[in-house]
């Protein structure tokens, strides 16, 4: 079953951190990094940028606003999609992930999602 | 490495994944002091296995070969991870969690481990909701998903009781052993418990669209079983017996479109022969070797029903007598209730309306649906009408079982047009 795990942060502090800070936050994350990518569960894992578009319909027509869709300090900051054997699989390989270890005081955490195919297995 | 040969080794290492991993996961467990630490490192054993088989051919013995290897892995994660947080100490908010370093290379004993793994997910301090969860996924190796689905619940729910009983084990060190002799008998019904209410929530489920959830009936089965195998004695016997001899009827307990076939109008040659004649097998042991504890004398009592060959034969006198027995052992209200429904059938509903009366007016199940099903069925044979409604319609409220309420529906259907 394949599961999407959503890295949430609060983008207002992890922008705040100077880049010395930053680099050295990175540093860490590698550790880390290394003993998820072990598990050999990763199937794809992506770094997001902040700039959000959001496109919906406004009177039948696609409207595009400058802004993520729901407005909040908490944003997906990058995500990864996993194969696990099940829900509870799903977590052990994400308690692996830098966003479960460290990063308290950033609001980093993870949150885990079944891909909708593995539903009716 | 052509294509075709890749595909039949990795069919094979899918066949012994299936076969091995749960007995090699309880090994693994005692050999690594954890949980998820051993999930992982049989899981990377596998993958290893993937790769090397192929080229190196597939080992005389698989699953010690797994266990070697998983080890080796296992005690690698742990020495990385201890430098890992001595290394982000500083940072002060690592949360990774203490790995309890045990790893005595033992390999005698390998079937104990499933017996380990048992006691370890039915300890008595873990919550109950855990206890059958963490069963199911440990020792049976259903999936979170599956067990959510079996128990109509969330999987996010189920996987944080599982999380939760997993890291109860690891913090407070509880030891991964089957209990010494003198606790053994407590312990040992704690898991015949454990296995039984699986039973029961798929011998009838506690709310939803369908009466049996043949796969928790199936899963508790193979528990059972593993017991017997593990722990041979009549009480183990005769809790398998009983699974097998409920189990047996349940082609015949549901109709067509799902509605509930009482025992008296199921068509007895849909039971399943083979079951039965295992179940009584079981239970004839059991009695020989002398048992008379709760699940020898429920198994007695299913051979009985399972043995009619038709509604009049059923020899009631010797059910009652089973109940006599049985309710001594246990004389919760539950137990003289099953009694109540024996009286009425040796002495006719009168007799078991007088009992279950009587229990209904202590109060301890004026909410257990059973006993209101119960009087509501004796009045009807009575002919007493009104009070037959009272009751179909209170046990109908308390039902959250969809063909069980379609049951009492038409109860109340039929009583209500004068028939």
């Amino acid at each position: 079953m394949k599961y999407l795990c959503l890295l949430y942060g609060n983008q207002k502090k992890v922008s705040s951190l100077s880049k010395e800070q930053f680099t050295s936050l990175v540093e860490k994350c590698q550790v880390h990094d290394a003993e998820l990518q072990r598990t050999g569960a990763v199937r794809s894992v992506e770094s997001l940028e902040w700039d959000v578009t959001t496109v919906r319909p406004r009177n039948g027509k696609p409207t595009v606003v400058d802004g993520p869709f729901v407005e909040t300090r908490d944003v997906v900051g990058s995500f990864l999609v996993i194969e696990a054997r099940d829900l509870n699989d799903a977590i052990r390989i994400a308690s692996l992930h830098p966003a479960a270890n460290m990063g308290e005081d950033l609001g980093w955490g993870i949150e885990i999602r079944p891909i909708a195919d593995a539903c009716h297995q | 490495m052509d294509s075709e040969s890749e595909e039949t080794v990795r069919a094979r290492v899918d066949g012994i994944y299936r076969a091995e991993s749960r007995r090699a996961f309880a090994t693994l467990v005692r050999l690594l002091g954890d949980f998820d630490l051993a999930e992982e490192a049989l899981h990377e054993a596998f993958m290893a296995a993937l790769e090397q088989w192929p080229r190196e051919g597939i080992p005389n013995n698989p699953r010690a070969w797994l266990i070697t290897a998983a080890r080796f892995r296992g005690i690698d994660a742990m020495r990385r991870r201890r430098r890992l947080d001595s290394a982000t100490a500083e940072l002060g908010n690592v949360t990774m969690a203490a790995w309890p370093p045990r790893p005595t290379p033992d390999f005698e004993g390998l079937a104990d481990d499933q017996l380990r793994l048992l006691f370890t997910c039915c300890r008595p301090d873990l919550p109950a909701d855990a206890q059958s969860a963490l069963t199911l996924r440990e020792v049976c190796g259903l999936t979170t998903e599956e067990i959510a689905r079996a128990y109509l619940t969330r999987a996010p729910t189920i996987a944080q009781r599982i999380v939760r009983a997993k890291q109860r084990i690891r913090e407070e060190q509880i030891p991964y052993e089957v209990p010494g002799a003198a606790e053994l008998p407590a312990r040992r019904a704690l898991v015949m418990r454990v296995i039984y209410l699986v039973f029961n929530e798929g011998y009838s489920s506690s709310s939803g669209a369908e009466r049996i959830r043949v796969d928790l009936c199936e899963e508790a089965i193979r528990l059972a079983r593993l017991l017997t195998e593990l722990l041979p004695d009549p009480e183990t016997h005769g809790l398998l017996s009983l699974l097998l001899l409920q189990h047996a009827r349940r082609a015949a307990r549901t109709s067509a479109s799902g509605d509930i076939v009482l025992f008296a109008k199921q068509d007895r040659s849909l039971w399943d022969r083979e079951r039965i004649a295992e179940g009584t097998a079981f239970v004839e042991r059991a009695l020989k070797d002398g048992g008379s504890g709760p699940y020898v004398l429920q198994a007695a009592i299913a051979a009985i029903y399972a043995e009619s060959v038709d509604n009049g034969s059923i020899d009631w006198a010797q059910i009652v007598a089973l109940h006599d027995v049985l309710s001594r052992l246990d004389p919760s209200p539950v137990a003289r209730l099953a009694r109540a429904v024996a009286v009425a059938g040796r002495d006719g509903p009168e007799a078991g309306l007088v009992l279950v009366e009587a229990i209904l007016s202590g109060g301890e199940l004026a909410d257990y649906l059973p006993a209101h099903a119960a009087r509501a069925h004796f009045c009807q044979r009575l002919g007493r009408k009104d009070d037959a409604l009272v009751s179909y319609r209170r046990a109908f409220g308390l039902s959250q079982q969809e063909p069980e309420q379609r049951l009492f529906q038409r109860c109340i259907a039929e009583l209500e047009n004068g028939q």
